[in-house]
């Protein structure tokens, strides 16, 4: 819209941010690796050991590059579904994507039970678990939407997306009350969210539906933009408001979608983002907030996963308690800081 | 403007206003035929609840007629699509904004949404058209401001701004006085009367402001229970239509003035 020309350093300020913290990110680990040999390694050149090699290329470029995307598409679907359903609390999660996701989950690890020991072992594969969550999220979705088509008022969706919520937890509830406790601990492990278990293959799945979710993101930057003047006035302007919901819809849950099947549900990120970015850069034009929110999604899952790490030693933390330990008191700061929120 | 050569922007035919469910039909208001010529400023009357704001929603096609037509520059609203329709209607609502984070410049801009490319660029020609409508409303000072920072009356006038911007030739406005102080709310509609002038746009509020509107406006419609009417202030109070907007306890409409009157 306007005052793009002002934007300029900060966005340059960020960039070059999202790139060291790539570079920390990769440079810390359980195994110490100097930052020559890992930009070595990243320039396609060798590393002074084989093994660093090997640990920088097939595992910590491949989690750092996954941590962006996590970071990003999150952030992203937040930004997408605040805007949308005109709600600072709304996330990337309101349309039932994280619950679908962790119904096919428990049915696949707390019900394996029901289909028999021989299967169990084939089950709980990576890729099963990865379809799961993908058919879970999308189904309950397909659900929230086929509802919603029912209903004329965008708030109405929010409400349904939780009810779809509140009856799929209480589905793993009845799962979870007779499932064995193996079974009950792997299904919390994959509730605490992982971004290193992805090969070359999984992320570049991952990367081709992330993409194609952030182009219809960016397709909808003009809607997004009409829609903060509210429904009325944006059909006024013109704007097909059902098929902008739609296309809005169709991208978070792309985005989102392939992010919890393949990284499991990673919370608070997408909520949290979006008003961070909104805090620093002072604009509700989406045309900036857009790649903003993907720099600083980026740049916080790297910092957050980074700290998972705990340099230096083997211990791994749960990402998804990292996000809220680290993300919580920023937004609380910059909230009482600026001591109001910008929306 | 000569008599002559004006174009009619807005006629109804035969039309019908209410609710249609699927085994009822309410009426609000029926066989409603008024023309809106170019370049005319026009007030709509009537009591609370007498279905003001369902005429409009009508004639903006946000509600569909229960029966008749609604054309706009000739053409039936419900053949044109939402594009089409905002090259022609813009409107100020009485709904707030979502984001009151946008700068008053911002907000005036998304007028030109009808018109930019698929991000929302503007080109040097839109921001020429945006900066018209700031000066024409008298808000160029205040363009960088935040929407939060504005007084109600300055907010108003970005609200009008947007509108103009829009560039159509009708625009419609849902009580664009109300929550404004007595000045603000003949500064408002005194702005909006230079506009119709200036950019011979035809600008259609609803306002409870007789007094004003018949001050102001080149025709008033004057909506009462049975009957909806179209036509100059002076002709509407010779022939006493203003007498039958309220009930008769209270109130009398003294035609010298031109307003209304507490009965002693």
């Amino acid at each position: 819209m306007t005052n793009q020309n002002s934007y300029r350093l900060p966005f340059l300020v960020t960039s070059i941010l999202l790139i060291i913290c790539f570079l920390i990110n990769i440079s810390l680990g359980s195994v110490y690796i100097p930052l020559k040999s890992v930009l070595n390694t990243l320039t396609g050149g060798l590393a002074t050991q084989d093994s660093w090699h090997y640990i920088v290329i097939n595992y910590r470029l491949p989690k750092a590059i996954t941590a962006v995307l996590v970071g990003s598409g999150l952030g992203i679907s937040g930004l997408l579904m605040q805007t949308l359903f005109r709600n600072p609390l709304a996330g990337p999660f309101v349309l039932g994507i994280s619950s679908g996701a962790s119904l096919g989950v428990a049915i696949v690890i707390l019900g394996s039970g029901l289909f028999g020991a021989v299967f169990s072992t084939f089950l709980i594969s990576k890729w099963s678990i990865v379809i799961a969550a993908s058919l879970g999220s999308f189904l309950v979705l397909i659900a929230v939407l086929l509802t919603s088509l029912k209903v004329r008022d965008t708030m109405a969706i929010l409400i349904i997306g939780l009810m779809f919520a509140s009856i799929t937890a209480s589905i793993v509830s009845v799962l979870s009350y007779f499932g064995s406790a193996e079974q009950l601990q792997q299904y919390i492990f994959w509730g605490f969210g992982s971004l290193g278990n992805l090969s070359w293959n999984e992320l570049l799945i991952l990367s081709i539906i992330y993409t194609v979710g952030l182009l219809v993101s960016i397709r909808s930057i003009k809607a997004l933009n009409t829609l903060l003047l509210g429904e009325n006035y944006a059909k006024s302007l013109g704007l097909n408001i059902k098929k902008s919901r739609l296309v809005i819809i169709i991208s978070t849950s792309l985005l989102a979608g392939t992010i919890t099947a393949f990284a499991g549900p990673i919370a608070f990120i997408g909520l949290a983002i979006p008003h961070l970015t909104r805090q620093i850069f002072n604009t509700s034009n989406h045309e900036i907030l857009l790649p903003a929110v993907f720099l600083f999604g980026s740049i916080i899952m790297l910092i957050c996963d980074s700290i998972s790490q705990v340099p230096n030693s083997d211990l791994t933390l749960p990402i998804n308690a990292i996000t809220a330990l680290v993300g919580a008191p920023v937004i609380i700061w910059l909230l009482v800081r600026k001591r109001k929120m910008i929306f | 403007m000569k008599k002559h050569d004006q174009n009619i922007i807005l006629k109804t035919e035969n039309l019908s206003i209410g609710y249609k469910s699927k085994n009822d039909v309410s009426i609000i208001a029926s066989n409603i035929n008024i023309t809106l010529q170019q370049g005319e400023l026009v007030g709509l009357v009537g009591a609370n609840g007498i279905g003001k704001s369902t005429l409009l929603k009508t004639l903006t096609k946000v509600h569909p007629p229960v029966k008749g037509n609604v054309f706009i520059n000739e053409i039936p609203i419900e053949k044109q699509t939402n594009l089409e329709l905002a090259k022609t209607l813009s409107l100020v609502l009485t709904e707030k904004l979502i984001s009151k984070n946008l700068s008053v410049f911002e907000l005036v801009a998304l007028g030109r949404q009808p018109y930019t490319n698929w991000i929302g660029n503007l080109t040097a020609e839109d921001v020429l058209i945006v900066n018209q409508a700031l000066e024409q409303t008298h808000i160029e000072d205040i363009k960088h401001k935040k929407c939060f920072e504005l007084s109600d009356g300055q907010l108003q006038k970005a609200m009008i701004a947007r509108a103009l911007a829009q560039d159509t030739d009708l625009i419609i406005l849902d009580e664009p006085t109300t929550h404004l102080d007595m000045y603000h709310k003949a500064y408002i509609l005194k702005l909006l009367k230079k506009l119709a002038k200036e950019t011979n746009k035809t600008i259609l509020f609803s306002s409870h402001e007789i007094d004003l509107a018949i001050q102001l406006c080149d025709s008033v419609i004057v909506m009462t229970p049975n009957h909806v009417e179209i036509d100059q202030p002076c002709n509407l109070i010779t022939s006493g239509a203003f007498e039958k907007l309220f009930p008769k306890d209270l109130i009398a409409f003294d035609e010298k003035t031109g307003s209304f009157k507490i009965k002693k």
